[in-house]
């Protein structure tokens, strides 16, 4: 319990009604997307300023608080739920400015609480492109997005958040403004401690200020379904087009489960009868589109594919889409429980990935959905169960555990963009070294010696 | 205060639907109140989240998880933007009923529920005496509005500017009707809801000047109660029992095709709800009550969808322009959008202008403005600017709730905009 002198202190900083101490208020920050048990915050706190953000930050450190941040509280790693320790949940949604939109040198400076979708809207508006769209990003921050290190479904040709971060200021745990990278393209002023805060998910310092990397936005694009009677057909076309060297800026893989599921849910006109689908879009400059799409349909062909379907229009590449949004939706309809995974393999490894998950569904005895960015080798492989079904829920942790091991095994990587958090800390090393573990550890240590930082996150519990 | 085991278990009975919630948070993104005040205890993820603690035994704080729960629009935007398809408001209303039961229904509410709105000849004539002398507390303010403000300190005012009850009710007007199928073949029941009998009658007028002018039969009962929509929001199940049973009664007497409403909240409490919430009946009442659901229809939606009513074709002027509010409970509960704006353009006067976010919560929710008003006035705020924004002379909006949080919103910002329901407006191009 923290002391009334503690929470009136909070209150001083924050204002009276961004301090909420009271039970139930609390609770609704007791958990995030991820399947988890809750863990209640000793004290919720909403700065609308980041000076107030930085007196909060010190005010937990002089005091040993562990601090966990959170924008949306959309992820799925467990990055968000607060410390058992008395935990202070900072809350950053009131830090929502966009601070700036620069068209001539394609930047932007934004508070972390900048919900993503809205950014990007933001820079649309402006000619200028932000290409990360994670799938929660009509709600997710950019801070979140940032500290997770955020993919989605442009992250095949565009990169993840990391390629477009440029800088960012935070506070340490002694409120301490740290400022890093810069407005200008090219910057080696420093350690490039912008690079080491992407993805560090809040275990290194609190975002204040980001400054994020604007594109031009691509002049034309085609997308198109393509249909397989035959799983490996589909995922060797996957790395067909990659090894002709198109980079398509999507592409998206759904089996049969989820087109059956979606199609059930949706009546969008989805081939029930097809093994695998995938939806591409290429995007460019409208010569080099024509021609990759030609090139793209060609390779499809060839593969075996039984149907290639080009959009011939802006509502017919949308129908195209429709499936693909449709896909968690459908899935998380079939039972109360979706767990989400996004275990990554290089791309090559797709066909051996996604016939290890057809094993694994069978071996447990559990409905998986797979569906996601083969393009990039980062399947969601989707249990659907009911965490209230202890023996079945046994059998999931046993199958996410094996899909792990299967991902590591064909030297893959246990998240592409969901992020560690406390759901898969215990992994770290099996993917790493004993020695990244204690190197990251020292790294915190020095960095955080009370260790407030959203503890227990990535690294585990000593 | 009931026994807390009691609410557990009934609690836990709301398990499979609370489980639901794969707490993805993409509810934030379309809740007029998370937008307002950022807090996660007021958005549906939020609130799920507590109730399921509170079923689990997890938190203690049944008046704080109540007081979560009942901050709450009842917009119904977190369910349309559900990627799992949570029930939110059955599961909200449910909820309600079960912490209403185990908290008890506060004294202001017991008395307005169950000692006025299950006897409608006690509350018409108690309000109809309210209109008579309405004149001595309140003062006009906006002529184009016809809104009124209170002429002293009043706590359930406060500097609230309304219309006016009107000083007919459609009950007096019309008391009853029962006429034959017309030229169109059809007839309707006519369910003019509690707002549109007493604060806006000439909507209900404007109703059945243009079902006579299609030739549709009415059949209006009287003694009509509330839908129950007020009472079931606040928990209180047996009054919401008592008034369905009476209308139940007031119907069975017709034969009709159609149940209309210009409501669009009756419309959807009658259609959603009534069955939903059937639960405790017999099965006769409960048969009856799914049928009665299935035929009932929203006026916009019967004149567009059924009577197929097309714009007459004559040129007119075009010299009134005019902005379309979609109600909550027509568009994200029953999907009715498209023909409120045909309705509209009916008329041929008419330039139709989307205002931005036309399908965003006005923020009256109800009762919800009577006991949040800082935050319904926040949210009707905006709902006031983008409808500033549009240029339009006029608002037209299917639900009488909606008419009157526009019309308090509007003129407290002086504006020279007319508030109108989409039948009005074609109800004047009928000679």
């Amino acid at each position: 319990m923290l002391s009334d002198a503690l929470i009136k202190k909070f209150k001083e900083i924050a204002g009276q009604a961004n301090v909420m101490d009271d039970e139930a208020d609390r609770h609704a920050y007791s958990y995030d997307s991820a399947v988890l048990q809750p863990v209640v915050p000793a004290l919720v706190v909403r700065p609308e300023s980041t000076e107030a953000l930085g007196k909060v930050v010190k005010l937990c450190g002089e005091n040993g608080l562990p601090v966990t941040v959170r924008g949306s509280g959309t992820n799925l790693s467990g990055g968000t739920i607060p410390d058992p320790r008395d935990g202070v949940v900072i809350l950053t949604n009131a830090l929502n400015r966009i601070l700036e939109i620069n068209e001539e040198d394609m930047y932007a400076v934004v508070e972390p609480g900048v919900v993503t979708a809205k950014f990007a809207a933001e820079a649309a508006a402006r000619g200028l492109f932000y290409p990360p769209d994670p799938g929660s990003q009509a709600v997710s921050t950019l801070g979140g997005n940032v500290a997770e290190n955020a993919g989605g479904l442009r992250g095949l040709k565009y990169g993840v958040t990391k390629n477009y971060v440029m800088g960012v200021n935070f506070f340490d745990t002694e409120g301490e403004k740290i400022v890093t990278g810069s407005r200008t393209v090219k910057c080696v002023t420093g350690l490039n401690l912008a690079g080491l805060m992407v993805g560090s998910e809040g275990t290194l310092g609190v975002f204040s200020e980001i400054i994020l990397k604007l594109v031009p936005p691509p002049a034309a694009n085609k997308a198109m379904m393509v249909l397989f009677d035959d799983v490996a057909k589909a995922s060797e076309t996957v790395a067909a087009i990659i090894a002709a060297k198109i980079v398509p800026c999507t592409l998206e893989f759904l089996d049969n489960f989820t087109i059956r599921t979606v199609e059930d849910f949706a009546h969008a006109g989805l081939p029930v009868e097809a093994k695998a689908l995938l939806l591409i879009e290429v995007d460019g400059h409208p010569a080099q589109v024509a021609d990759e799409a030609a090139q793209v349909e060609a390779i499809c062909k060839k593969m075996g594919a039984t149907r290639v379907q080009v959009a011939q229009s802006a509502e017919e590449r949308n129908k195209v889409w429709e499936a693909r949004r449709a896909a968690l939706s459908a899935l998380a309809r079939v039972r109360p429980t979706t767990v989400l995974e996004d275990a990554t393999v290089p791309r090559s490894k797709i066909p051996a990935m996604i016939k290890a998950l057809d094993e694994i569904a069978a071996k447990y005895k559990l409905l998986i959905g797979t569906f996601g960015h083969a393009g990039d080798g980062n399947l969601h492989p989707t249990i659907l169960t009911d965490r209230r079904d202890t023996h079945e829920f046994e059998r999931v942790e046993r199958a996410i555990d094996e899909i792990f091991e299967v991902a590591l095994g064909l030297g893959g990587t246990l998240s592409g963009e969901h992020g560690i958090g406390m759901a898969k800390s215990k992994w770290l090393a099996k993917e790493t070294s004993r020695g990244t573990i204690l190197y990251s550890r020292r790294l915190k240590k020095a960095l955080d010696p009370k260790d407030i930082l959203n503890p227990g996150k990535i690294l585990g519990e000593e | 205060m009931a026994d807390v085991r009691e609410l557990h278990k009934l609690l836990m009975e709301l398990d499979d639907q609370l489980v639901t919630c794969m707490r993805c948070g993409m509810c934030q993104a379309v809740c007029p109140l998370y937008a307002e005040t950022g807090r996660e205890a007021l958005v549906a993820r939020g609130k799920i989240a507590l109730l399921e603690h509170l079923a689990h035994e997890m938190i203690k704080d049944a008046a704080g998880v109540q007081e979560k729960v009942e901050t709450c629009l009842l917009c119904g935007a977190c369910a349309a933007n559900c990627p799992s398809g949570v029930k939110v408001l059955d599961i909200f209303l449910k909820a309600r009923a079960v912490l209403t039961g185990y908290m008890g229904l506060p004294p202001a509410k017991k008395l307005i529920f169950r000692g006025l709105l299950v006897r409608p000849g006690l509350f018409n004539t108690i309000l109809g005496l309210g209109a008579k002398l309405q004149g001595l507390f309140v003062k006009p303010v906006n002529e184009m509005l016809g809104s009124s403000c209170a002429r002293f300190q009043s706590d359930v005012i406060g500097d609230r500017h309304f219309p006016a009850l009107a000083g007919e009710p459609l009950h007096k007007l019309v008391p009853s009707l029962d006429t034959a199928k017309g030229n169109s073949g059809l007839k309707v029941g006519f369910f003019p809801g509690c707002m549109v009998d007493k604060v806006f009658p000439r909507v209900g007028k404007a109703v059945l000047k243009v079902l006579e002018h299609h030739g549709v039969g009415v059949f209006l009962p009287g003694h009509q109660a509330c839908c129950g929509i007020p009472a079931l929001s606040s928990g209180d199940r047996k009054s919401y029992d008592v008034l369905v049973d009476k209308n139940l009664e007031c119907f069975a007497g017709g034969s009709f095709d159609y149940l209309v409403t210009p409501c669009a909240t009756c419309t959807s409490t009658i259609k959603k709800f009534w069955p939903t919430f059937a639960d405790s009946a017999d099965q006769g009442r409960r048969e009856a009550l799914v049928a009665l659901a299935a035929k009932t229809l929203d006026i916009n939606e019967f004149l567009v969808d059924i009577l197929k009513v097309q714009p007459s074709g004559v040129p007119g002027a075009k010299d009134m322009k005019v902005t379309v509010h979609d109600p909550c409970h027509l568009k994200k509960s029953l999907g009715v959008a498209a023909q409120p704006r045909q309705v509209v353009r009916l008329n041929p006067n008419v330039e139709l202008v989307e205002m931005k976010d036309a399908d965003t919560c006005c923020g009256c929710g109800g009762s919800f403005t009577l006991l949040h008003y800082d935050l319904a006035r926040r949210i009707g705020k905006k709902k006031r600017d983008n409808i500033a924004a549009s240029g339009a002379q006029v608002v037209a909006t299917g639900c009488p709730a909606c008419m009157l949080q526009i019309t308090d919103m509007l003129s407290k910002a002086g504006d020279r905009v007319a508030v109108r329901h989409p039948v009005e407006l074609y109800a004047e191009t009928l000679g």
